[in-house]
């Protein structure tokens, strides 16, 4: 029996705002435990939410970048549950008028490309977070409040591995509007999986399965895989898949079932009375549109067309907006876009890797990359002393100063380097001999001695020069 | 919606509400409560063909916030109401479901 298979993922990725969605407190990570909660968020009687400008910005900006249509007009409903980590016993969300709907991203995956919907996008609140041992739970509400977008994909993703392409594109786009860093792993971006597998050509979707807060991208690939497989085989025995949620196992790389309580997804959603309804203007839908960074495949574009560079620098280049801004920066400093993107793609991506750090976390500038880069294309400094003036401005030392400093600077006037080499043809004149006869093996031996009288700092360029004048001359 | 509520679906909201009565009081407010069902039913009756749903009583709308933080520092008294606190933490019964968006 040939099966195929339908995935649906709902994607909750986390805004940098400075303040909470419905309350003033601050949106900040390392803080001490409740330093950032206030009354709304403890959710104290008689305190009435207010809608941060900010979150409902983003959101839109959030829907154009992934081609959605922006809602007009909006309101806000309740869900309702009981759980330590939101002391309301609700959270305020979208369910009935989402922010944007019937958007697309595009993804490319064994060469094929293909759309994959978005059903809709919700802005929401995030609850606290608990922590446990042994007997008793602990509550920080710190992260109560804190703005999310919630975005659902439509039925169209066929395999495990066009999740991880649809992920990685929708990644990608949310990290180049700049509003969320979408980091799996510090939970700014999680992932909740449903599947479910039909025989092909059936007109009748199978029972799904779910899989919630699955934290990377290679985990939902396991998991789903290991799904899609179990599914298969569970039709193929003649069993029946139960509709429930389940729990990806790391170290079996399995996925096991979680026990569900009948009944308990009930949340009675109603219209949220606290919080009047909104209308978006289209002035301001375009004001957003406007202030809206490009997005990769523009600055591909750019640069590739513009810039001169292969398919594959630019796709390196635009792997995360910082890279790419920086690269920008760079170049607009007046630096040669190809050596730019050299120094970005092995020297800087090489440092990243072996720190394990992000190129914001360095002391790197683009104006130190362009200077450093500057000073090698005018003869400044060699590539190899560009290694090590390197060392120095990822380090935040500039360019120039470091180089002459640390005595890394060329000698790259003729004045200067005239006298040394006309001591070293005088010292070897079998080597004038032997260039007189044809063996240019002769002029290289010369190079050599002249770097050697110079301690390798002679401009490699312009001793070639004099020295085959002054050849010519003997 | 002209059906009775009847016993088990009251015992239902009164679980998601995370209510619990006795037998007696059952007796008591399933009646009460099948009374104000019946007004709703009297209000869906209506005619409301091409009138737009009410998300609001307030006709005030787009009313927003900028973004900007204030921290409120009240910590110190937000945590004072807590029934229990372990080093700025809000000390609860362990819980062993996870909590889902």
């Amino acid at each position: 029996m040939n099966f195929e298979t339908t995935i649906g993922l709902e994607v909750h990725v986390e805004l940098k705002t400075n303040s909470k969605i419905y309350s003033p407190s601050p949106v900040a990570y390392g803080s001490d435990p409740n330093a950032n909660t206030n009354v709304i968020d403890w959710g104290y009687p008689g305190v009435l939410p207010s809608l941060n400008k900010g979150v409902v910005r983003d959101g839109i900006m959030a829907g154009l970048a992934l081609h959605a249509q922006i809602t007009k007009h909006m309101h806000f409903d309740r869900k309702n549950y009981f759980y330590p980590d939101n002391p309301k016993a609700y959270q305020i969300t979208q369910s009935e008028t989402p922010i944007a709907h019937d958007g697309w991203v595009e993804i490319e995956v064994n060469g094929k490309k293909k759309k994959i919907g978005i059903a809709e996008m919700h802005i929401e609140e995030d609850a606290g977070k608990n922590t446990h041992t042994g007997q008793y739970s602990y509550v920080d509400l710190n992260r109560q409040g804190t703005p999310l977008i919630e975005i659902v994909s439509k039925p169209d993703i066929a395999s495990p591995e066009e999740a991880v392409a649809y992920l990685e594109a929708l990644r990608q786009r949310i990290q180049f509007t700049g509003i969320s860093d979408v980091k799996m792993e510090e939970g700014s971006m999680r992932v909740d999986t449903n599947i479910s597998v039909r025989p092909f050509g059936s007109d009748k979707f199978g029972t799904k399965t779910e899989m919630k807060n699955i934290n990377s991208f290679n985990y939902v690939r396991n998991a789903l895989e290991f799904e899609e497989k179990r599914h298969q085989a569970v039709i193929l025995s003649g069993g029946q898949i139960v509709q429930e949620t389940r729990r990806y196992d790391e170290a079996t790389k399995g996925t096991v079932s979680m026990r569900t309580k009948e009944g308990s997804d009930d949340y009675r959603y109603f219209p949220e009375p606290d919080l009047p309804p909104l209308d978006v203007s289209d002035d301001w839908i375009n004001e957003i549109k406007e202030a809206m960074p490009q997005m990769p495949g523009e600055r591909r574009e750019h640069y590739v067309e513009d810039l001169g560079l292969t398919d594959y620098d630019a796709m390196v280049l635009t792997q995360t907006k910082e890279m790419a801004d920086f690269f920008e920066a760079a170049v607009a400093d007046g630096a040669d876009a190809k050596r730019v993107a050299n120094y970005l793609m092995n020297d800087v991506n090489s440092y990243l890797n072996d720190e394990h750090i992000d190129l914001q976390d360095t002391k790197l500038t683009p104006a130190h990359l362009a200077g450093m880069v500057k000073l090698i294309d005018d003869g400044t400094i060699s590539s190899k002393m560009a290694k090590k003036v390197f060392a120095g401005i990822i380090d935040g030392e500039e360019p120039a100063e470091f180089a002459k400093a640390h005595g890394l600077v060329q000698i790259s006037d003729p004045a200067e380097l005239k006298p040394i080499i006309d001591g070293v043809l005088d010292n070897n004149e079998q080597s004038i001999i032997d260039f007189k006869n044809g063996k240019d093996r002769a002029v290289g031996f010369l190079v050599g001695q002249i770097m050697k009288q110079t301690r390798g700092k002679a401009n490699p360029k312009i001793v070639n020069q004099i020295l085959m004048k002054a050849l010519n001359e003997r | 919606m002209a059906e009775k509520l009847g016993r088990e679906a009251a015992k239902h909201v009164a679980e998601l509400a995370k209510l619990s009565f006795t037998d007696e009081e059952l007796d008591q407010f399933v009646p009460q409560l099948e009374d104000t069902m019946h007004l709703f039913d009297d209000l869906q009756k209506m005619d409301t063909t091409g009138v737009e749903p009410m998300y609001s009583p307030t006709q005030e709308a787009n009313v927003m916030r900028e973004d900007v933080a204030v921290p409120s520092g009240q910590r110190d008294a937000l945590l004072a109401n807590a029934p229990e606190t372990d080093k700025g933490l809000i000390k609860v019964p362990a819980i062993i479901d996870e909590s889902e968006d």
